[in-house]
């Protein structure tokens, strides 16, 4: 595919994140389905009577002909499929969503394909604008990217010794990714964090189900924070870096609207 | 890299330095930079010396008023220092600029509020890095209204107004939005589906 052509090319892609540039153009984050992540550069697009500019929104679904530039390539067309309304109108899938796209920009590299992450997320997006949970969404979606991207953390038996996992509280250690059984804990110096069964069992869960099944979970605040603890933990070992949008979802996330809502009422 | 550059530079002389200085500006590259500062070589004395002093005069005289944090010569600021002005009415804007695109309009006469940016968790922007706390305060302190959210139609624009949104609705004040729909000049067969839909929805009678 990406041998095969020479000046121009249409793909369909989820705009991830954009940034200003220059005098009135920006540069976009594209994921595409065929050629993994793509940056490109729209002109104009920040003067108000661009015709593009209202189509590349982040988060947008989008459809666009780009011409091959000698360093960035140029976004010559872009028409918007889906702008997931839903998604822009509720500040916690916004920023459950900005989030997602954080985590395919982080793990993905560009021009490398990869169909699956693309399949992923669509229906992230697709299953954002519909659910009423997108924490539990968040936390589904993430453990599925840790595996497309070849992080899945091993969860069933120890790292070290490959010995079955006794049904209890165990350590997840990031930097060999999974859980360390108690009798190999001692030799391992590595940062570890605690992870008890049912968060071990929730993950196990994530890691081999569709997504219907794994928003169905009835899973209580307490649990969504113990998944974030770990696979944030984790994500963030594994990017060597915090994740900018973690913050923000943090703050609307509606299981902990108080601390949202500390600056109005300081009592 | 690139700092390595400027301090060899700042070496060279004067002509290199202004180039790189210049470099540093929005919006203008290496060439650009080249042009101007010969453009600055033949240029008369008493110009370049008004044009360095207005600089200096933007950077020494220029603060945040102390009431809606626009930027104005003296604090408060021209329009919250009017008392011909509705005081009930609150404007929240991203930048100062929008309160002059407003003010052109001459169709608002409430005050404003400038937070100084928006909130873009992809860039690492929170509602800290913002001047939410004073905006907050004034609500308190004030016989405020209605506060007009007024922020860009984008993703970041709306994820701060949802922002203040979720944080003013518990005090019981009228929040508003400016319409949305077709820009004047534009064409309907170019407009995004969100912008179409929301013409449509706020169509009115004729």
């Amino acid at each position: 595919m990406t041998g095969g052509r020479i000046h121009g090319y249409k793909t369909e892609a989820v705009v991830l994140r954009h940034f200003p540039i220059g005098e009135a153009d920006r540069l976009f984050v594209l994921y595409t389905p065929n050629m993994g992540k793509v940056r490109a550069v729209a002109r104009g697009v920040r003067r108000p009577k661009s015709k593009m500019s209202g189509h590349l929104q982040p988060l947008n679904r989008v459809a666009v002909s780009l011409t091959e530039g000698r360093d960035l390539d140029i976004i010559t067309e872009a028409e918007a499929i889906a702008v997931y309304p839903s998604i822009r109108n509720d500040l916690t899938k916004l920023s459950a969503a900005m989030f997602l796209a954080e985590l395919v920009d982080g793990f993905s590299e560009e021009r490398s394909s990869s169909p699956s992450v693309y399949k992923l997320l669509t229906s992230a997006l697709d299953l954002a604008e519909v659910t009423d949970n997108p924490i539990q969404l968040v936390r589904y979606i993430q453990t599925r990217i840790l595996q497309m991207s070849g992080f899945g953390p091993e969860l069933r038996q120890c790292v070290a010794c490959d010995t079955p996992l006794e049904p209890q509280t165990h350590l997840f250690s990031s930097s060999q990714g999974g859980i360390i059984c108690p009798n190999c804990r001692s030799e391992s110096g590595h940062t570890l964090m605690p992870i008890p069964l049912n968060v071990l069992k929730v993950l196990r869960f994530f890691q081999q189900n569709h997504a219907e099944k794994a928003l169905d979970l009835q899973l209580n605040a307490q649990l969504l924070g113990e998944l974030e603890r770990v696979l944030d933990g984790y994500t963030r070992f594994l990017l060597e870096r915090d994740m900018k949008t973690a913050e923000f979802l943090d703050l609307v996330n509606p299981h902990r609207v108080k601390k949202a809502f500390s600056i109005a009422d300081p009592t | 890299m690139n700092s390595n550059n400027s301090h060899r530079r700042q070496d060279a002389g004067p002509v290199a330095r202004l180039i790189d200085e210049l470099h540093k500006l929005p919006g203008i590259g290496p060439k650009s930079a080249q042009r101007l500062a010969y453009y600055f070589i033949r240029m008369p004395e008493a110009e370049a010396r008004s044009l360095a002093e207005a600089v200096l005069a933007v950077k020494e005289r220029i603060t945040l008023c102390t009431i809606c944090c626009d930027i104005t010569e003296r604090s408060p600021c021209a329009v919250c220092d009017d008392t011909t002005r509705d005081r009930s009415r609150i404007c929240v804007v991203e930048e100062a600029l929008d309160v002059r695109a407003l003010e052109r309009t001459r169709a608002y006469n409430g005050l404003y509020h400038v937070l100084h940016g928006v909130i873009s968790p992809m860039n690492g922007v929170g509602p800290d890095e913002l001047k939410i706390k004073s905006l907050l305060e004034r609500i308190k302190s004030d016989e405020v209204e209605e506060i007009f959210l007024a922020m860009n139609p984008n993703v970041e624009g709306e994820a701060t107004a949802m922002y203040l949104h979720q944080l003013l609705a518990p005090l019981g004040i009228k929040l508003t939005r400016p319409a949305r729909g077709l820009p004047a000049g534009g064409d309907l067969e170019y407009a995004d589906d969100l912008t179409l839909s929301r013409a449509i929805e706020g169509r009115q009678a004729f």
